[in-house]
């Protein structure tokens, strides 16, 4: 294909032509576009907003001091709270991120410095297990820790959320790792450091805002599982501390009362979930505002 | 700032003195047949240098020729490099950093590196930046470690500026002062040699000033290696130079080494002429 040269005046005018022609072209299909974005947003937004308000509404009114502080009653006998549930969410909760989060952020740690196959497998074996089925982790306690020993306990309800936990903390936590700049890697082991000091002085310190929120991530993601609790922690109406035995827990409270036709137990399912909703946010909320000050604070 | 030596070509006349007059000293390091491959990729070959102790040895060369690879080479810093293989002698002393019976650790201990981009740890204090090497490999002294930080900090000419804010975090330090801190944390760890990549091409004319100043100073204590790809800076402030440069098949050679004078004014390959003047690079 033979092109005749424009004269360089005329290819000026022809090229500004069509980019005035192109801009009203681009400004009207933009303006579409954004309308339509805007519209799909508020689609999106309209379940969410809904939710929340909707438990807010329900939920205040179980609220008082007695709801925080008192046991369950019996069905039929109105008041009663979730005093032993709190407690017994605290428990369960803090057990699995105990044994967790150490367990994550190691393995972490491992998938941010090497990129060999085995790392590969176990970056996929993760991201399958973040999507894994709560029940089927809740099975797996039950089957393995329950069945055996003859009896429900917080411990099995403690090991199932902590497997529960550990996808998400290890890619997190990977992620956090990996934004350390491999400088301070190499200004350590130039100073003749080994290695696992070079990563337990320097490089988990400076990544520490990033590690806190995977982990924080990692906790709100099972604070409000009930699935692995069903068969495991089974829940209780009784205040106990024991982790060998059933345990009371938040989201069992929700689930095992809000199933019932008494409209006091329905109350305090509400109530309960309000409370869950609050945790969930301010565990999303400070892990997002500490890393931020924490990011700050190491600069 | 007439003095201001960026564009004069002028040898540093203490080096030229050194060079001419004294017999060049024992290496503090050598290198022989020394080639560096990252997989299948050869990217240096053959390189034979030495090092002379108490004195400052330049590097230069045009970019990609294999400055930082060879400089990594000398401290083992490949090592941590998959797929990097290094191929030949390097000698501290009379010891093969690369022999089996000797740790990386070890020879990092020993060798010291300053890299191009300040890199102070950054959620550590001043203090504890320059302590940082000594602690690490487990010395828990306090006397020990207050003198070495003391010590190192007056090496790098910034205890004045930094001793009433020994405790604050090092980030707050200017560009400078973080590449001097940096040089404090290595001399910390009192290596025979010190190795440098471009450690003032970050930085503005007078921190690099600063530094070059500084250099003079150090090398009474510490041999020191350093690349530049300012060649001024090599006339400035080197005793002795190696010129490198990539061949057709893109793989880096020692082309010319000896007393930076030399190098800089009757240079033996026309291919260092042809950079030292400007023509190439
Ligand atoms: N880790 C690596 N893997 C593969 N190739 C590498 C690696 N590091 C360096 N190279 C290659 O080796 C050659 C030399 O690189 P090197 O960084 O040593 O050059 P240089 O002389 O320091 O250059 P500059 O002046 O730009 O810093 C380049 O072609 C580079 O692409
Ligand atoms: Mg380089």
């Amino acid at each position: 294909m033979s092109v005749i040269p424009l004269a360089l005046p005329d290819r000026r005018a022809l090229i500004r032509e069509a980019s005035v022609a192109s801009r009203r072209r681009r400004t009207v299909a933009g303006l579409v576009a954004a309308s339509l974005s805007v519209v799909a947003l508020l689609v999106a937004l309209v379940p969410i907003v809904w939710i929340i308000v909707y438990t807010i509404s329900q939920g205040i009114a179980a609220w008082s001091v007695d709801f925080f502080t008192k046991l369950p009653h019996p069905a039929g006998i109105p008041g009663g709270g979730i005093a032993n549930a709190l407690v017994g969410s605290l428990i369960i909760d803090g057990l699995a991120a105990l044994m967790a989060l150490p367990v994550g952020i190691l393995a972490a740690l491992f998938l941010a410095e090497f990129s060999g196959r085995l790392a590969g497998t176990v970056r996929f074996v993760m991201d399958v297990a973040a999507g894994l089925p709560a029940i089927t982790i809740g099975l797996f306690a039950y089957a393995v820790i329950v069945v055996p020993q003859h009896h429900f306990s917080a411990f099995s309800a403690s090991v199932a959320l902590g497997v529960l936990m550990l996808p998400i903390v290890i890619r997190a936590g990977e992620g956090a790792l990996r934004t350390v700049p491999n400088d301070l890697w190499e200004a350590g082991l130039a100073l003749g450091v080994r290695r696992a000091r070079v990563a337990r002085s320097i490089v988990i310190p400076t990544a520490i805002p990033g590690l806190v929120t995977a982990s924080l991530l990692a906790i709100s993601r099972a604070v409000g599982e009930a699935a692995p609790l069903l068969f495991t922690a089974i829940g209780s109406q009784v205040f106990s501390t024991s982790v060998g035995g059933a345990m009371a827990s938040l989201p069992l409270v929700v689930y095992q009362n809000g199933i019932q036709a008494y409209p006091d137990l329905q109350q305090n399912a509400w109530g309960t979930a309000l409370t869950l909703l609050v945790l969930v946010v301010v565990l999303n909320v400070s892990a997002r505002l500490l890393a931020r000050r924490m990011r700050r604070h190491a600069r | 700032m007439s003095q201001l030596p960026m564009i004069a070509l002028r040898p540093n006349e203490m080096a030229t003195l050194a060079a001419e007059t004294q017999p060049e000293p024992q290496p503090a390091m050598q290198v022989r047949g020394l080639g560096v491959r990252f997989g299948s990729k050869l990217v240096l070959s053959d390189v034979d240098m030495s090092f002379p102790t108490g004195r400052i040895t330049a590097l230069i060369g045009p970019s990609g020729c294999g400055k930082t690879t060879f400089l990594r080479s000398l401290n083992r810093m490949h090592d941590t490099t998959p797929g990097a293989v290094v191929i030949g002698t390097v000698l501290l002393g009379d010891t093969d950093i690369y022999s089996s019976d000797i740790e990386a650790t070890q020879v990092r201990a020993r060798i010291g590196m300053v890299f191009q981009r300040a890199n102070p740890f950054p959620t550590l204090s001043i203090y504890d930046n320059v302590v940082s090497g000594l602690r690490f490999n487990g010395i828990r002294k306090r006397a020990i470690l207050d003198e070495a930080a003391e010590g190192a900090l007056r090496a790098a000419a910034l205890w004045d500026s930094v001793e009433h804010k020994l405790r604050t975090s090092a980030m707050r330090l200017s560009g400078g002062e973080q590449q001097r801190l940096c040089i404090a944390r290595a001399l910390a760890i009192e290596p025979d040699v010190l190795l440098m990549d471009e450690p003032t091409s970050a930085l503005d004319p007078i921190a690099t000033m600063r530094i070059e100043a500084l250099l003079r100073k150090l090398c009474e204590r510490v041999s020191i290696i350093i690349v530049t790809h300012n060649m001024q800076q090599a006339a400035r402030v080197s005793d002795y130079c190696g010129f490198l440069m990539v061949d057709d098949a893109r793989v880096g050679h020692l082309i010319e080494t000896g007393p930076t004078v030399s190098i800089f004014s009757k240079p033996r390959d026309s291919r260092t002429e042809d950079y030292v003047t400007g023509r190439i690079g």
